[in-house]
């Protein structure tokens, strides 16, 4: 049913517009000039800036959060659960030297150092919205690439209905990791038409620098039409699978979160509502704003549920 | 018990200055941030942070409440009991503050919103229950509603147990996983209480046998 069938027509959003082009190939000439490998990647941890376009098309308007509000206040259990954890706690997390493993219904499978995993791809940055399930929302400018064109590399095979993703697992340098709050090592998954869409981008970096710890250093992916907890950090793996892979929070309470989690106002949390969330960065006396159907994503996304009970399928 | 106590009463004690002190802590230290006093600040999401401190302090200073009685009879110092009006009001002062600051800062008095919610959301309804069950207890907390109403007082203000305990199922049932915190509020609940439930099954025989006796 789902096949990896390009369509006969491309959509216009699927076509490279020109200034991406040109900006790319000019990306590409400096970094054959400058010698560089690995994109100005350092060895350390230390965040550095990030050779990068800026894609306008697939941008909010909005201005971002600063960037103290990104990577101060974040859900990331793994170091803890409090929002202010994540910064707190995660200084001796060693995101470098990294290795993904790809494994399942792919021609190309193995354990690729994260290096040439990111070689061949051109970086963007997209300002997305992220709003968590919490109800709770920021504006994020993230650095990253599609994660179509990474998967396409790999080169899935027709069983490959699903792609699934796993964060890694170091209770020494992940002090959350001692308590099992949730079942670790944390998993993610994405239907593969959800994950070859043009919108779904593995980030590497924010605000033009290499992301930060606390933010899933050193490999991320960013989903922006699901809640943010579909954006799984830290990622050491990769595979492609024919049937659903389990997701941490589905597995935690499964009537609470869904496998698909797309960010819909008319489907309540089983303890709150999604109807509104708060802007992150806004002052004590800010009203909350009104929840969009796939968080304003649904011109670009809603097709790829057609005919879906959303309220079935959250 | 307040005759043989007078003399006493008269020479000046610190401990209520303290206590008031030491109360006022937590809510000062919000109130620093809300203000944003000397670069202080709520942080990135100043309403969930204003919420549940002042949410958390109260739950705090309500077990912190219940267990004067226990303390003041395990270590015999009957003086404790001066306090706990203190304490109650403090964390009751805590708790409005927590359902004002969600009623207009984080609902924006949107009162479809609120009353949906606290019908439809097991978590502000028990919140919600327990906040309504302890304004009559601030209310009757003077002197002069202790005389008035007697012994009934004492039977009125049990309704702080059925309250502490909601307020711990409140706490519970918003996390969304870590369930530490509420988990060990929830112990100490257990412990003060079944101390309670182990003294009032002592006195009930005698007072059984006392009334049979009669």
């Amino acid at each position: 049913m789902r096949h990896i069938r390009p369509r006969s027509t491309p959509l216009p959003s699927e076509i490279t517009p020109p200034e991406r082009y040109f900006s790319r190939r000019e990306l590409i000439a400096g970094l054959v000039a400058a010698g560089a490998v690995g994109i100005g990647f350092p060895e350390a941890a230390d965040a550095a800036s990030l050779k990068h376009s800026k894609n306008a098309r697939l941008s909010l308007k909005e201005p971002p959060n600063s960037f103290e509000d990104i990577t101060t206040y974040n859900n990331f259990y793994e170091f803890g659960t409090d929002k202010s954890d994540p910064a707190e706690r995660s200084a001796r997390f060693q995101p470098r030297p990294w290795t993904v493993k790809v494994s399942g219904e792919a021609a190309r499978t193995g354990t690729f150092d994260l290096e040439d995993i990111l070689r061949p791809h051109a970086l963007e940055e997209r300002i997305y919205r992220l709003r968590c399930v919490e109800a709770w929302s920021m504006v994020v400018p993230w650095v990253g690439f599609p994660l179509g064109d990474l998967i396409r590399r790999f080169e899935p095979t027709s069983r490959a209905r699903y792609v699934a993703f796993k964060t890694v697992h170091r209770p020494e340098q992940m002090p959350g990791q001692r308590f099992p709050v949730i079942e670790w090592p944390y998993v993610e998954g994405l239907r593969i038409d959800e994950a070859m869409h043009p919108l779904t981008i593995l980030a590497v970096g924010l605000y033009g620098q290499t992301l930060p710890n606390q933010n899933g250093a050193p490999l991320r992916l960013v989903v922006p039409w699901k809640y943010g907890f579909k954006g799984i950090k830290s990622i050491v793996e990769i595979r492609f699978t024919e049937r659903l892979p389990p997701t941490s929070w589905n597995i935690s309470a499964p009537h609470e979160y869904g496998f698909y989690a797309n960010v819909n106002p008319s489907v309540d949390h089983p303890r709150w509502s999604q109807a509104q969330e708060r802007r992150i960065g806004a002052s004590l006396f800010a009203s909350k704003q009104p929840t969009l159907p796939f968080n304003g994503y649904a011109e670009q996304v809603a097709s790829l549920y057609r005919g879906m009970d959303l309220r079935k399928f959250y | 018990m307040t005759g043989a106590a007078r003399p006493a009463s008269k020479r000046f004690r610190p401990d209520k200055p303290i206590l008031f002190l030491l109360c006022s802590l937590p809510l000062s230290w919000l109130a620093l941030r809300a203000f944003e006093v000397a670069g202080f600040s709520l942080g990135p999401n100043p309403v969930e942070a204003l919420l549940h401190g002042l949410g958390l302090w109260g739950l705090r200073l309500l077990l912190i409440t219940l267990c004067v009685r226990p303390a003041a009879t395990i270590w015999h110092q009957p003086r404790l009991m001066r306090l706990r009006r203190m304490l109650g009001l403090f964390a009751f002062t805590y708790l409005v503050l927590h359902f004002l600051t969600w009623l207009v800062l984080d609902q924006a008095l949107d009162a479809r919103n609120v009353a949906a919610d606290i019908v439809k959301r097991p978590y502000i309804t028990v919140g919600f229950t327990a906040f309504v069950l302890l304004l009559p207890l601030a209310v009757t907390s003077t002197n002069g509603w202790m005389r008035r109403l007697g012994r009934r007082w004492h039977a009125l203000h049990r309704l702080v147990y059925p309250a502490a305990l909601l307020g711990c199922l409140h706490f519970l049932w918003l996390v969304k996983a870590d369930w530490r915190e509420p988990a060990l509020y929830i112990s100490i609940y257990v412990v003060l209480m079944s101390w309670r439930w182990r003294k009032w099954r002592r006195r009930q025989p005698a007072a059984l046998a006392s009334r049979h006796g009669a």
